[in-house]
């Protein structure tokens, strides 16, 4: 390297989103700004029961309104099943659907498609359609639903494609496993004390601002365009080509900029309504699901109820976990078998550091409720709220600090964690974030709890959590880059930027490696005819799977730039140096920039200056987390609120501070809307009865004053500059670290979430704490 | 009915059902900035500015703005960039869905207080829910803007 020359830093700066001037400008960006504006309006005729049997449908009076493009019923799809969870192959989510059926199997199953010229007009024909429904006994309750008289999918087209995960219709299960390592029964029974708890959360709805929506067409070529609000476009492109019945090769999808997903839209909700409109008339049509639609009839997390039992010793050691989780799938399989085993692989391994055996076991069951589906955390959240709030009793129970509780049994660097598929913390500072954490929020001088001038009680609380960085041995992803004319590159990237800046922090990566200003990368994503594979951004993947193939990548393209501007230079390859802006000879004088280099690259087939490579990875690094929180208690009615939120992460190298430091505080209020607000609630029919955001609350500006953030990161060695995940850890502690917070403040443990002030005020430990700060209750 | 406004500064006539809100209209017109994320007034995407009072389309009948001035962010553009700048700046605006009606509601703000401060602009934004949930970095963003219009700087804020 040349005396003095500066690499810019592209890693580590906090650059602005490449998207963000058309995002703060209000540019129609989005899938709706950017339809056709003589798409068809496709509406849904939707069930009103739980669990029914179509006996009849006339929609001939519906047919013959005027601008009335179609109706199609259950008698007009192909009787083909699949699923639209959106994984890579092979799907472990069952195939239990149809575009429509006769068998309704929840509040909200599509009956009927109306596709017309109008919205009014497409609402008038839906009103005129007649159905008798034979209502059928519903299954409500995930704990009833196991080997219950009613079976939800007695079809005989229902089908596994991964049979060994448990999966039985006649039982009502999606998914069944134990894994065990040690004898978890012996190390129980050798404990001093034994933590026996189950702990329960709903079904929150991700609630992202663009609600569920696509447009279709047919393209010059006779192809169905789906340009679509999704995370997954490369699997939308497989599911849509599934249910349609049509060769893959004859779909394309394309995603425009997105409002929000959350892993809402790793679920291929609505593109499949389109589609079959567009395939039956010709015409270009779009579905923009309602909010009432995406509260009620969508993708929400998976409600579980978890069966912890914690053993440890005396001193805080904790020996052994075992876990149960029953998840409720709802009424098909999306995202069930998969979920639910974060809800042990993600929480066990925080206490690897002393443990002598653990054991997980779970249920995922059909019910008659809508479908679950992938949330940020993905069973992790549950799962961490189960074994973090056990942890908490634990310290409770022995009059521990929670904190010192913690750093005698929490994972350390470099140690197998036989609970997370015997993978190795290749990298950790939990330790670090858990000092910082401390720190930060004043620990020491305030735990467990005080009380202010008003009356009003704070309560502190903590937890840890863990996550993954990607699907290890599934995920996958390619980037292109060719160096185009004044030496500026295209990136093409099958990776689905969803607001998160994927496509900015994969040009940060490119930057670096390229060695150039990160405006020199122009990002073009996604277009599945045009962007390399790539399965999707979900699971915490793009960073540090998408991340390394852009590093391999950039190394490619050197070499083949390298070669052609020694060839330039008139010298072999090993005698010049790559400086980012040139190419110029080792020894002595010569030099050719970048420009000329591309120019050659496009005279004459010298080289193609291009490469695409793909990544995936064995092992999936856990990013950590310690969170801890002040909550503010007012004694008189119960009401909760965060005062304080600190969240000390390592997710390894942080390749933009701004978006890092944002996912966090943005994955930290969604955690704490969680844990303190979001209560979906169902009627006894199993109508879901939080249907807006007026009934379902998510948190506003005004509900946390303080939430701060600080990194102490570890370096990963298979990430791309060290890096690993942020997306999803970041939304693990806030409900046991809540939770606890409010039992410090009024000695209400909530073990079903979420905490409101009605459950504290009529519970009969309601008594808020009369301490000065650091006043401990022994 | 006919319906006839100011929009952006423009004159426009528009035919519209009695029970269209002004929302509807402004989307039919293409106002893309203009957003709806919920349908029952709690979200504030779709927040505009009538006769310079921040209101939320989606609540207002089109009939409503006859004979008055409707402006969009498209119509801000100046102030748009130098406020959207600030919030890029924080990398606040993540999937940017919730913005234009954000940005609406601050450039109010900015008219009516200029000087206010972090609790004032929390109170007078509660009704713009943002589920990336960046509410700390966005009151950074709205921070460093305000401080700017105060001290009549405004344009400067754009880098």
């Amino acid at each position: 390297m040349s005396e003095g020359r500066r690499v810019p830093r592209a890693v580590g700066a906090p650059v602005r989103k490449k998207d963000a001037e058309a995002l703060v400008t209000g540019k129609p960006v989005y899938t709706e700004d950017i339809a056709p504006r003589d798409c068809l309006c496709v509406k849904l005729l939707r069930s009103p029961h739980a669990h029914a049997m179509i006996t009849s449908i006339d929609v001939s009076r519906a047919r013959a309104l005027p601008g009335v493009a179609c109706v199609l019923t259950w008698e007009d799809v192909p009787d083909r099943r699949f699923t639209l969870a959106g994984q890579t192959y092979p799907e472990f989510s069952p195939y239990d659907r149809l575009i429509l059926d006769r068998h309704l199997r929840c509040v909200g199953d599509p009956v009927a498609i109306i596709a017309a010229q109008t919205e009014r007009q497409a609402k008038a024909a839906m009103r005129l359609i007649r159905v008798t429904y034979e209502i059928l006994p519903a299954v409500l309750d995930p704990e009833q639903a196991m080997d219950n008289g009613t079976i939800l999918h007695p079809e005989e087209d229902w089908r596994a494609l991964v049979p060994d995960c448990g999966a039985d219709n006649r039982r009502n299960l999606v998914a069944h496993g134990m894994e065990a390592d040690g004898d978890v029964e012996a190390e129980l029974a050798k404990s001093d004390i034994v933590i026996d708890r189950v702990y329960t959360t709903r079904a929150n709805q991700q609630c992202m601002m663009e609600t569920f929506r696509a447009f279709t067409q047919m393209d010059n070529y006779g192809r169905l365009k789906v340009v679509t609000s999704t995370q997954i476009p490369f699997h939308v492109r497989r599911i849509v080509a599934t249910a349609l019945d049509i060769p893959k090769s004859r779909v394309r999808v394309v995603k425009p900029r997105i409002g929000g997903g959350f892993g809402a839209k790793q679920t291929a909700v609505c593109e499949i309504y389109p589609a079959i409109v567009t395939l039956k008339t010709g015409l270009p049509a779009m579905l923009v699901y309602t909010r009432e639609e995406a509260m009620t009839i969508s993708s929400p997390r998976h409600a579980m109820i978890m069966h912890v039992r914690l053993g440890a010793m005396k001193d805080g050691t904790i020996r052994a976990i075992d876990l149960h989780t029953l998840s409720n799938s709802g009424a098909y399989g999306e995202h069930g078998p998969t979920t639910v085993g974060l809800s042990g692989h993600k929480s066990i391994p925080l206490y690897t550091h002393r443990m002598k055996a653990f054991r997980f076991a779970w249920d995922v069951v059909y019910t008659n409720t809508m479908s679950a589906g992938a949330y940020r955390g993905y069973g992790a959240t549950q799962g961490l709220y189960a074994v973090e709030s056990a942890v908490n009793e634990l310290a409770h129970a022995l009059h521990m600090d929670p904190i010192a509780l913690r750093e005698r049994s929490m994972v350390r660097e470099g140690e197998v964690m036989p609970a997370y598929y015997g993978e190795t913390a290749t990298s950790c500072a939990m330790d670090r974030c858990l000092a910082r954490a401390r720190q930060m929020i004043g620990w020491d001088e305030k735990y467990p709890a005080y009380t202010l001038p008003n009356g009003h009680v704070r309560g502190l609380g903590m937890a840890l959590a863990m996550q993954g960085s990607g699907i290890a041995g599934v995920d996958t992803g390619a980037v292109s880059i060719r160096l185009g004319d004044e030496g500026v590159y295209n990136m093409a990237i099958g990776a689905t930027d969803m607001g998160t800046g994927c496509d900015t922090i994969l040009a940060q990566i490119a930057a670096q490696s390229l060695e150039c200003p990160v405006e020199n990368i122009t990002v073009h994503g996604v277009d599945t005819d045009i962007s390399p594979y790539d399965s999707g951004s979900y699971a915490s993947s793009t960073t540090y799977i998408t991340g390394m193939a852009v590093v391999k990548t950039c190394a490619q393209l050197r070499e083949k730039i390298i070669r052609v501007g020694a060839k330039l230079l008139g010298c072999a390859p090993e005698d010049v140096l790559f400086e980012g802006d040139h190419v110029r000879r080792a020894e002595g004088e010569g030099s050719v920039t970048l420009a000329e280099i591309a120019h050659a690259g496009m005279t004459a087939g010298v080289e193609d200056l291009s490469a695409c490579v793909a990544h995936g990875s064995k092992t999936s690094p856990p990013p950590f987390m310690a969170g801890c929180v002040e909550v503010d208690l007012d004694p008189m009615t119960g009401e909760v609120k965060v005062a304080d939120y600190v969240g000390v992460v390592d997710c390894g190298t942080v390749i933009n501070p701004n978006l890092a430091r944002i996912q966090i505080e943005g994955g930290l209020m969604q955690g704490i809307g969680m844990a303190l607000m979001e209560n979906p609630q169902m009627d006894a029919r199993g109508r879901t009865v939080t249907n807006s955001l007026m009934q379902y609350r998510i948190p506003s500006r005004m509900d946390a004053r303080q939430v701060r953030v600080a990194f102490e990161p570890s370096y990963e060695p298979s990430g791309p500059y060290g890096a690993k995940s942020i997306g999803e850890c970041v939304i693990n502690t806030p409900a046991p670290a809540i939770t606890d917070a409010v039992y410090n403040a009024c000695g209400v443990r909530i073990r079903d979430l979420p905490v409101t002030a009605e459950k504290l005020l009529l519970h009969p430990d309601f008594c808020p704490a009369q301490r000065r700060p650091g006043e401990r209750e022994d | 009915m006919n319906i006839g406004f100011t929009l952006n500064g423009q004159r426009v006539q528009v035919d519209a059902a009695a029970d269209d809100s002004l929302y509807a209209v402004l989307r039919a017109l293409n106002m893309t900035s203009v957003k709806c994320g919920c349908e029952t007034t709690n979200c504030g995407l779709c927040t505009v500015h009538l006769d310079g009072k921040a209101v939320l389309s989606c609540a207002v009948p089109a009939p409503r703005a006859a004979g008055r001035s409707v402006v969009t962010l498209e119509g801000l553009q100046e102030e748009a960039h130098a406020l959207g700048g600030c919030l890029a700046d924080e990398g606040a605006e993540q999937c940017g869905f919730c913005a234009p009606g954000l940005m609406m509601n601050v450039l109010a703000l900015a008219k009516e207080n200029p000087r206010a401060t972090d609790e004032e602009i929390d109170a007078y934004l509660a009704g713009n829910l943002c589920r990336c949930s960046g509410y700390m970095s966005q009151r950074r963003a709205i921070r460093r803007y305000l401080d700017a219009v105060a001290a009549g700087m405004a344009g400067e804020v754009r880098t």
